[in-house]
């Protein structure tokens, strides 16, 4: 979507419709408890304070290493671990975050793909079961033409309908990853959030899998939000990208401008350590590990480990601001000049 | 890569055949292995599940799943002895001390009940050492980049990260400073700015103390930036092995080709990657012949048989008929579509 790759999240959409998602200031907090009397004495802030939004047609990915929020941030635009704070708007529509059956009426719309194809599909269902439940539960076809639309889904998923009375276990990852998508687009979705689908699978089956992703993308005009830790891949497909790190957006960018050239030093740095073919190009070490997430101390919380950091960056938060073509929450995005 | 004045290979694997005994009899895992480890040099055995590469590494320390596993066929060399011949008392004195391993998870194979200190002195309990092996350990934490030895020392396992165990990891493999280490996918469980800390790590100590790597992964990446030579193996059987430069500069097998093609590439262009088709085989799937043959684009009459590793140069071969000797002399049209033999 050339269109609207470089358009600010909160913008407006540019073909005038509401997006398909909008969180402002979402966050996404757990109480830690401690003493005698299990009081809360702080929060894990897995996502904190993020705003971004979503368009039809649109793959969105959110990269970051373990522990970033990129995960629950996903979970929490699905209600799945509901937001504890800011505003989330599906299709237009705003959610009372506060009620769980506030995402009833989406459900069919923003779906979900897992991890872990072993433990995503119930090993007691057979697939026709697995992908017939959903089917039934949203009336999405009468109970006769149930088989009609399990042979057709798995078929669109590239498996053959004679496996359809056959369990999880009989299938290989990969063709279990096919039957979470199956399970996925039958419902007919707008949005699929893709929680690092692929990462529990081969080289060769993780781009049959991503090209299947791909294909069903454009067919169906879905839109993807891709959670994953490998940027490589990120790269290969991604419209716009999220950088998270310790429950914020680092930076947004178009996968064009992010690859090109990273406005905070947290993605240059993310880049650089990343491994290619290029024997002439060693990966850079990031110093340090990433801080708990508990109680942060104020400033930027990548300045511990930034080789750019300065005295304004440990006293000061840094806002997501617009930093050439993209946005980036850094008082000295790489490149730029300052923020004053 | 630098010779020891000792100039026999530090491992030899030769025509090494494992397998597993199950309800139906003994199936095949890998068919005829051979590979050789010089002293110093970084190898790289990579592959796709169930290729047989894990399998093979546990089969050089007799650390095969029991009971099932067994060695079919085949010798491992190492320093001239033959491992599988060795004696437990000889065995017990190999392992740790003359060949150390790290594996995939950390967490899953320290003893989550002991503090770091007691796993990190247990290999000086089964092996003799001059010395004190306290000051020892420190100055291994010291060597793997933690800071705080103090800490980390008192900690269970469940109190460190990820990083920090695989680093904990490494320190007690090279407790005992061992002329080969081997990495079963040492850096899979872990983020990509840990991965280059760890990967950078090994790499030091290979250069300082001259420790053989044997690295098992499936990341090609990572073996283009780490290692000296590489083997490719697929369904059991190694098909390419070479010096990783001229494996990068010509990829001959057309297995080989596909994992690159297959490789999310952050020094490529955006698109996606081009999968191959069908799926790995089980070992009872495996086809006579050219075990890749169903799955290859190239594919033609000879591949019904079984190809040697061939001879391509540069100490590279290859295990495809499309580089048998005599192949390029074949009339165009008796080779396949595109082939570029």
């Amino acid at each position: 979507m050339p269109g609207s790759r470089n358009a600010g999240a909160t913008g407006p959409d540019p073909r005038g419709s509401a997006p398909l998602l909008d969180a402002q200031g979402l966050k996404t907090w757990f109480p830690v408890l401690g003493g005698v009397f299990r009081k809360t004495i702080g929060h894990v802030k897995a996502v904190n304070d993020v705003s971004f939004s979503m368009h039809a047609g649109e793959v969105l990915s959110v990269v970051g290493e373990s522990g970033c929020g990129k995960s629950t941030l996903g979970y929490s635009i699905l209600g799945l671990t509901p937001p504890t704070g800011g505003k989330l708007a599906l299709m237009g529509r705003p959610i009372a975050l506060g009620s769980p059956s506030a995402w009833n009426p989406f459900r069919k719309d923003f779906q979900i793909v897992f991890q872990d194809p072993y433990t995503s599909l119930n090993p007691r269902h057979t697939v026709f079961e697995i992908l017939a439940e959903p089917l039934r539960t949203h009336g999405i076809c009468a109970t006769g033409e149930i088989p009609d639309r399990v042979a057709y889904l798995l078929g669109k998923v590239g498996l053959s309908p004679d496996y359809m009375h056959r369990f999880p276990h009989a299938f290989s990852g990969g063709q279990r990853q096919r039957i979470g998508i199956a399970r996925a687009i039958g419902l007919n979705p707008k949005l699929i959030v893709c929680d690092e689908v692929v990462a529990a699978l081969d080289v060769s089956v993780q781009a049959q899998i991503i090209q299947l992703l791909m294909d069903l993308k454009s067919e169906m005009g879905l839109s993807l939000l891709f959670i994953s830790h490998d940027l490589s891949l990120v790269k290969a497909i991604s419209d716009r990208v999220l950088v998270m790190y310790l429950g914020k957006i680092a930076e947004e960018a178009s996968a064009r401008d992010l690859f090109a050239h990273a406005r905070h030093p947290y993605t240059a740095a993310l880049l650089e350590s990343i491994p290619t073919l290029d024997r002439g190009r060693r990966p850079k070490l990031l110093g340090g590990e990433i801080p708990s997430p508990v109680n942060l101390p104020p400033g930027c919380a990548f300045a511990g480990r930034c080789a750019h950091a300065r005295d304004r960056c440990r006293q000061e938060t840094p806002e997501l601001l617009a930093a050439g073509l993209s946005r980036a929450a850094c008082f000295y995005p790489m490149g730029l000049p300052p923020v004053p | 890569m630098a010779m020891d004045s000792d100039s026999r290979p530090l491992l030899k694997v030769e025509d090494l055949s494992i397998g597993f005994a199950g309800e139906g009899g003994v199936t095949s895992i890998t068919d005829s292995v051979s590979f050789e480890i010089q002293p110093g040099e970084a190898y790289g055995l990579v592959g796709e599940s169930g290729c047989g590469k894990s399998v093979t590494c546990l089969s050089l320390l007799k650390l095969l799943p029991m009971p099932g596993g067994r060695v079919l066929s085949g010798r491992i060399l190492f320093r001239g002895r033959d491992i599988l011949a060795l004696q437990p008392e000889e065995l017990r004195r190999l392992r740790g001390a003359e060949i150390g391993m790290i594996f995939q998870e950390p967490g899953a194979a320290l003893n989550p009940l002991w503090p770091v200190r007691r796993q990190l002195l247990e290999p000086f309990r089964l092996h003799p050492y001059q010395g004190d092996p306290n000051q020892r350990i420190r100055a291994l934490l010291d060597r793997v980049g933690i800071a705080d030895p103090d800490r980390v020392l008192s900690s269970y396992p469940h109190q460190l990260s990820g990083g920090m165990l695989q680093r904990v990891m490494i320190a007690m493999a090279l407790s005992l400073n061992p002329k080969l280490l081997i990495a079963d996918e040492p850096t899979t469980a872990l983020d990509v700015t840990v991965q280059a800390q760890i990967m950078e790590l090994i790499e030091d100590l290979r250069r300082e103390s001259r420790t053989a790597v044997l690295m098992v992964t499936h990341n090609l990446n990572l073996v283009a930036q780490y290692a000296d030579r590489v083997g490719v193996m697929y369904a059991g059987r190694l098909v390419e092995e070479s010096p990783v430069d001229d494996f990068l500069r010509r990829t001959l097998h057309p297995y080989s080709q596909g994992l690159l093609a297959a490789l999310p590439r952050l020094d490529a262009g955006a698109g996606p990657m081009k999968p191959i088709p069908g799926q790995v085989p089980r070992p009872a799937d495996y086809l006579p012949g050219c075990r890749f043959r169903d799955r290859c684009p190239h594919a033609f009459a000879p591949c019904g048989g079984k190809p040697d590793l061939f001879p391509a140069g540069s100490g590279h071969t290859v295990a495809c008929f499309l580089h048998a000797p005599g192949a390029s002399a074949l009339p165009a049209s008796a080779l396949p579509a595109g082939a570029s033999a």
